[in-house]
């Protein structure tokens, strides 16, 4: 418990670092909200004035803790470009974002698990050749490429699929879940891969130990050896890649969505800082920085209760 | 143990070398047949045109479709829904449909009544009349007072004490309301062509939420929007004029351009606005090409301040360096038109096609106007191109090439929009930039107020005096044969002067799913949905 409290309140303190790092970024990068605004209808007069009216004259620090204070009391501001308040424009979008994940994830989890642990057990068969090849090929491929030729592919000569055809979870919830899976599986394919490989690795590592050998000597078959006491331990690094996949497919996003057209919170993170929108911004980042942090402390959670040996350090 | 390894790797690594040289020979071969494809469809392209005929095949694949939608590509989302606050052409042009002025232009360049239904403008050029148009309707089912259009007139001229949201309107001396149907705006000073500006959206003055919830009386009312998806709009059923053919526009944003011909042959969008030459020739035959001009000046923008273009032999000397057409062929497959000042054709009277010989490509002049300069070695300056704007960065490596001729090297650095919006527009830290400059309103002034030597938005520090002295006389004449005279004057000024070296106005291409037809275009930023019709 005592560890928790710890790691909780460094988290804290890393969320904070993120924040100042993002908002000082933003002051060295040219332009800001009022420039976008009026474009090249601007005059040196009414950038002033706007400029003024929201605030952007004052101090950096000034202006940072103004955002902290109110960021903390869980007020995130009002987006410069859209005029609305940040926390509902993206409680809109955190669904469709959160959505591609889970179903990479779960797309990852599905099909590496099983494959890694066929071709561990079947090592040098032919199936683990040909799988082994078919996976470094996976490996290399960019889910942006992958992406742009499966909507050629399932899109224009099948037809299975309408690029570009979103549709908010909102208005037709299986059309939206539909439109998801071929991004899903680009995302999830080079994931699968390394998950794969890296299950495979391990169970052959783990397979080697001496408790391996002891378990077959307490008479125990194959399966039984390979389910109750190899898996367990081979899966330690393969949660810590997953977990390190699930952050990572937030990121993965960003391309993805751009490819795929999907108005999520990636599309908003991207053109935010474009516009300048640094509300936005900052709670998008926060957002996600956060989001990194828990799921580090859930790998490591998980790791206690896998393996009680393992002693996070207090 | 360890040779068994090193056995299952090369056998592995060998299946991957083979399976890597599959994948690349079946690259080539779909390129090649991309390639054919392309020709093709460029022929069927060419005499799309004009027939009807496969317009109606392409009608009879999809005839169940429902054709009281139109889903419309556009490539950002708009900055604004308030009007008056809308800058970027991308958004006006969208605005166009939603919001409506005392007057508004059509497809000629003509202003017709709109609000208004009536006007006289006194002959000093100072005192504008407005007659109301009996039953005008906001979306919100309120009729249009003579205070709606008080309050929109003074909050663009800033009367309130901020500053003018639109620079001319500083002229404004006062807007008052003679009765409830008739509105007298007097200026400061004569200005006959005011009445362009009285395009500037009417909107009901009890709106105090004009961003989430705008409300005009264009022929479509505003039903949602989602940040960075779609915004959505329905056609207003009390609109006083001709009302729309398609009930339902929805505005999707296409975030990546590399995805707008998949997405118009999947179906997911059927019209999309300033599609390159290249995207043309990969569509397939379910589409019409409508082509016609952006309306803007494309130029290599000096600034004028900064060594060497302060000095006007160099600009010359660059000037006659290029040939646009060689631009042109290189950007856009030789479309677009020719221009020699800050001044495009579809202003009709205003346009002066002699000044597209003021400079004609002769290296030689070139390098002589250069060593007089006192660079016979020519010299080396950079060209900022914001990256969104393929054309203008294309166009900028163009330039490079032709400015290589006369020993003078110019490095292309592509900034991001916003950086060049602060850097080169506002602060005017710059050499030289390749941008399309638009106008705002129908009007010469639009386009020639920006570079007498004090106005706010000179960003290329253009200070002449005669073009200050024509300028002003343009403005204040009353009589309209003297005002084109003296507008042509200064865009004389302007070409000879060499202030930028002018190229062209860029060609646009409208792509509109057969299903539909009826896309015009508009001599400034608009796109009237209003005009679109099933095909059938």
């Amino acid at each position: 418990m005592r560890y928790i409290m710890k790691k909780v309140l460094s988290m804290a303190l890393t969320l904070f670092v993120v924040s100042i790092c993002v908002f000082f970024a933003f002051s060295l990068i040219p332009g800001d909200p009022v420039t976008r605004m009026f474009g090249t209808q601007a005059t040196p007069e009414l950038i002033e004035q706007y400029r003024q009216k929201m605030g952007l004259n004052d101090p950096l620090i000034v202006r940072y803790f103004r955002w902290f204070t109110s960021f903390i009391q869980g007020d995130f501001g009002t987006s410069y470009d859209y005029k609305v308040p940040v926390a509902g424009m993206i409680a809109e979008k955190i669904p469709i974002t959160l959505t591609l994940a889970i179903m990479s994830f779960v797309m990852m989890v599905i099909i590496s698990i099983p494959i890694g642990i066929y071709t561990a057990k079947h090592e040098n068969g032919i199936a683990d050749h040909i799988l082994t090849v078919i996976n470094q090929i996976i490996m290399a491929i960019p889910p942006f490429f992958s992406g742009i030729i499966m909507t050629f592919i399932f899109g224009i000569v099948f037809k299975l699929f309408k690029p570009g055809g979103f549709v908010s979870y909102t208005k037709d919830f299986w059309g939206f879940i539909e439109y998801l899976i071929l991004p899903a599986v680009a995302i999830a394919l080079p994931k699968a891969a390394m998950a794969t490989k890296l299950l495979r690795g391990s169970v052959i590592d783990e397979a080697a130990k001496d408790y391996t050998r002891t378990a077959y000597s307490r008479g125990n078959t194959t399966n039984g050896v390979l389910y109750l006491h190899v898996l367990k331990n081979a899966m330690i690094p393969v949660i810590t890649f997953m977990g390190m996949a699930l952050a990572d497919m937030v990121a993965g996003s960003i391309v993805i969505e751009q490819v795929f057209g999907i108005p999520g919170i990636s599309r908003i993170l991207l053109t935010s800082i474009n516009n300048r929108d640094y509300p936005v911004v900052e709670t998008i980042i926060m957002g996600i920085a956060t989001m990194v942090l828990v799921i580090n402390l859930l790998v490591d959670i998980i790791y206690r209760i896998i393996d009680p040996r393992i002693e996070v350090e207090d | 143990m360890m040779k068994k390894s090193f056995e299952r790797r090369s056998l592995s690594a060998l299946l991957v070398v083979l399976s890597t040289l599959t994948l690349t020979l079946s690259g080539c071969s779909s390129k090649k047949a991309e390639d054919s494809g392309t020709v093709a469809n460029e022929q069927t392209e060419s005499a799309s045109q004009e027939d009807g005929s496969q317009a109606e095949d392409a009608q009879a694949q999809s005839s169940t479709e429902d054709l009281s939608k139109i889903v419309v590509g556009i490539p950002q989302d708009i900055d604004s829904m308030d009007p008056h606050m809308a800058t970027s052409a991308g958004s006006r042009e969208v605005l166009f449909n939603v919001f409506e002025g005392l007057v508004k232009p059509d497809s000629d360049g003509n202003l017709l009544p709109a609000v208004a239904s009536d006007y006289t403008i006194s002959d000093d050029g100072k005192v504008y009349t407005f007659t109301l148009r009996d039953g005008v309707k906001f979306h919100d089912g309120s009729e249009v007072t003579a205070e709606d259009v008080k309050y929109s007139i003074e909050r663009n001229a800033g009367t309130d004490g901020t500053d003018p949201l639109i620079s001319a309107f500083s002229n404004i001396e006062s807007v008052e309301i003679a009765d409830e149907k008739t509105i007298v705006m007097t200026l400061k000073e004569s200005n006959t062509e005011f009445l362009a500006y009285m395009t500037v959206a009417i909107i009901p003055a009890s709106n105090t939420d004009t961003e989430g919830n705008p409300i005009g009386t264009g022929p479509y009312k505003f039903v949602s929007r989602s940040p960075q998806e779609n915004i959505v709009l329905e056609s207003f059923d009390d609109y006083w004029g001709e009302k729309a053919y398609i009930k339902d526009v929805t505005l999707k944003i296409e975030a990546n351009s590399d995805s707008v011909v998949m997405d118009l042959e999947g179906g997911s969008i059927d019209m999309y606005a300033r599609v390159t030459s290249n995207q043309v020739s990969q569509l397939s035959d379910n589409f019409a090409v409508y082509e016609g001009t952006m309306n803007l000046v494309q130029a290599l923008y000096l600034n004028n301040n900064v060594e060497p273009f302060n000095n006007e032999l160099v600009r010359q000397a660059l000037c006659y360096a290029i040939d646009p057409q060689t631009i042109m062929d290189f950007v856009s497959d030789g479309k677009g038109v020719e221009i020699g000042s800050s001044m495009f054709p579809s202003f009709g009277k205003y346009f002066d096609a002699s000044l597209n010989d003021t400079y004609n490509q002769d290296i030689d002049k070139a390098k002589e106007l250069l060593a007089e300069a006192g660079y016979p070695n020519g010299f080396d300056f950079t060209i900022t191109v914001p990256s969104n704007y393929t054309q203008h960065v294309d166009t900028a490596q163009v330039l490079v090439e032709e400015f290589k001729e006369i020993g003078v090297n110019a490095t292309i650095q592509e900034v991001e929009w916003n950086s060049w919006l602060s850097d080169v527009y506002t602060n005017r830290e710059f050499e030289s930039t390749v941008i399309g400059v638009d106008a705002s309103t129908l009007t010469a002034y639009a386009l020639l107020s920006r570079f007498r030597s004090d106005a706010s938005n000179n960003f290329i520090n253009f200070n002449n005096a005669d073009y200050d002295a024509a300028f002003d006389a343009a403005v204040s004449a009353t009589d309209d044969a003297e005002k084109v005279e003296k507008y042509k004057e200064c865009e004389k000024i302007l070409s000879e002067s060499a202030a930028n070296v002018y190229i062209q106005d860029l060609p646009e291409f409208v792509v509109l799913n057969k299903k539909f037809t009826g896309y015009t275009f508009y001599p400034l930023y608009a796109q009237d949905f209003a005009k679109i019709k099933p095909a059938q």
